[in-house]
């Protein structure tokens, strides 16, 4: 079996993005640039199903800017055998980016595309499910476990109260959530190894794609700020504050 | 404009977050609800989302497909109905954020999810970087997909409206996903999304023995949901449902108490809307401190009892 792992650029978790003055978008240039954190997650559970025997072979792949390979690496270095490159503009919708991978699987094959649920940028939580619609194959998102059950694939599901299990046929899209494992470190020895992993490049143009956006960015905006209250000495005081002046018990 | 609004229902009423999606979808224009089940479920549903005032009519969708709500049978209904309707719109809640993008990419439609705020019909308001920064967007697609934010939308009230119900043919089929099996404990506190107090901890409680034991009569008295940060779901304390934050629940109730978390930007992401918050921490520096109305700086375990005892 055959794992497509798509995995994302962007801002390193940690750094908190400040609004452009001009209001056109968020600040990137000199920022840290990282793995989407779900995606190590979907990486590290690829390469443990190939090291369970259960998968024969990683592919990870990421759609974006020439930068992008760094990410690439780092999932190679993770364990994924080799990785493509699909060069387009930065941060395309998750239509785009569904349709990109839809052309991949077909070249492609695999018979699970892992996806982390929602990349930390745009907080979009579609590109999974999109990509299982235009494909027409099942989807478990949200996944906190995920089992190879006499030829289907079982998946605990975080849902509004609990969690869920489906059974779904393969091919399918698995979306990962937070619990699903911990990704690990790559290792020294295995990053220079990660150099030497074969990564291809396209153009999202040669895929026949079209990528045309439709959403339109208006403007971007601060939220708006809170100011920091008052601390207070005691937990009477915090009573009376609650009681008497916000009036919310 | 017609607007049609996928509706979850439990125990008898339409939740809260599709009755706040029901209330965006007011703004947009005339409004019918589609609730799906199997038969008995499509039933109670129904009946339910009638009674929302601001429902011009309740589309009712009931066979054994579509008994768990997944997201296979659920879209191509969604999207068999879709005829000319302007936008197609769910809460933001576990299942509206598995089915919604993919009845719009069956469509060829880019989503807006978690809108915060309606411009007009093509362009709204969604947060990104973790609500770090808003973005206004309009969508140059015919037809809209979005989800609502719930904490963003007063919901409609449950009751007092008396729609029509229209029971629609379901031709769906999935061979491809199954049901197995379900784990939601029984819990008599409200849902994190609707409550109108939360008491939530964070990494200070040290032990899930410590979550329960500080945290449960603290929530008791206040009646009270109880959420918790990543790092203290990460570490067991709690499940992961209690999350709040930028990849777990979206919160805005009229207290939020913060117990021991620090306040990480993922997590003050998840709950600074709402209206008056209290941090109990021992550390002065702490982020929280710089979003809470209230602090009391020192030792959680002392001040949390201490409080539990004065309410």
């Amino acid at each position: 079996m055959k794992i497509l792992v798509p995995v994302k650029r962007v801002v390193d978790y940690n750094i908190k993005v400040r609004v452009k003055s001009d209001g056109t978008g968020v600040e990137t240039a000199g920022l840290k640039m990282s793995m989407n954190p779900f995606d190590e997650i979907t990486v590290e559970e690829a390469v443990r199903l190939r090291e369970k025997g259960a998968a024969t072979e990683v592919i990870a792949v990421s759609i974006g800017v020439q930068q992008a390979q760094d990410t690439l690496r780092t999932a190679l270095a993770m364990g994924a055998d080799r990785a493509i490159l699909v060069l387009s503009e930065e941060s395309p919708e998750p239509l785009a980016v569904a349709k990109i991978l839809k052309a991949l699987v077909e070249r492609e094959k695999p018979e699970l595309v892992f996806l982390g649920k929602q990349a930390i940028d745009d907080d979009m939580n579609a590109t999974g499910q999109m990509l299982a619609g235009l494909l027409g194959w099942p989807q478990g998102t949200f996944a906190s476990k995920v089992e190879l059950v006499d030829g289907r694939l079982e998946v605990a599901r975080e849902i509004d109260g609990g969690t869920e299990t489906v059974s779904l046929t393969l091919p399918a899209i698995v979306t990962a959530d937070l619990r699903l494992n911990e990704p690990r470190y790559a290792s020294l020895p295995n990053i220079m190894k990660a150099k030497k992993k074969p990564m291809e490049t396209l153009q999202a143009d040669d895929l026949g794609v079209d990528t045309t956006r439709r959403l339109t960015t208006v403007s971007v905006s601060e939220p708006p700020t809170r100011k920091a209250g008052v601390k207070l000495n005691s937990v009477a005081e915090l009573v009376e504050k609650l009681r008497n002046e916000a009036k919310v018990i | 404009m017609t607007v049609l609004v996928f509706v979850e229902t439990e125990a008898g009423q339409v939740r809260q977050a599709s009755r706040s999606a029901i209330a965006a979808a007011t703004k947009l224009g005339e409004v019918h609800a589609l609730v799906a089940g199997d038969v008995a479920a499509s039933d109670a549903a129904s009946a339910a989302a009638a009674k929302v005032p601001g429902v011009a009519k309740v589309l009712k969708a009931g066979a054994d497909v579509l008994a768990h709500e997944l997201a296979e049978p659920l879209s191509d209904l969604i999207v068999a109905l879709a005829g000319d309707y302007t936008h197609l719109i769910a809460a933001s809640s576990a299942v509206g954020k598995n089915v919604m993008p993919r009845v719009a990419a069956l469509l060829d439609v880019q989503p807006v999810p978690d809108v915060m705020a309606i411009v007009d019909a093509d362009t709204f308001i969604r947060p990104v970087y973790a609500g770090n920064a808003l973005a206004t967007v309009r969508s140059s697609d015919t037809k809209k997909v979005l989800t609502i934010r719930a904490a963003s939308f007063d919901p409609a009230p449950a009751e007092g409206g008396a729609a029509p119900v229209e029971a629609v043919d379901v031709t769906v089929k999935d061979t491809t996903s199954r049901f197995v099996s379900a784990h939601t404990p029984a819990s008599d506190r409200p849902e994190l999304e609707s409550a109108r107090v939360i008491v939530s901890g964070g990494r200070g409680l040290q032990s899930a023995e410590n979550f329960h034991k500080y945290l449960e009569p603290l929530a008791d008295k206040l009646g009270a949901a109880i959420g918790a940060s990543r790092v203290a779901v990460d570490s067991g304390y709690a499940p992961n449902d209690c999350q709040v934050g930028q990849t777990g629940k979206i919160v805005a109730p009229e207290l939020y108490i913060a117990v021991g978390i620090s306040g990480a930007i993922q997590h003050l992401a998840g709950m600074k809307d709402s209206k008056v918050i209290v941090a109990i921490n021992k550390d002065p520096d702490a982020p929280i401190l710089q979003v809470a109305d209230y602090s009391l700086v020192g030792d959680l375990f002392e001040i949390v009892p201490e409080l539990t005892a004065a309410l």
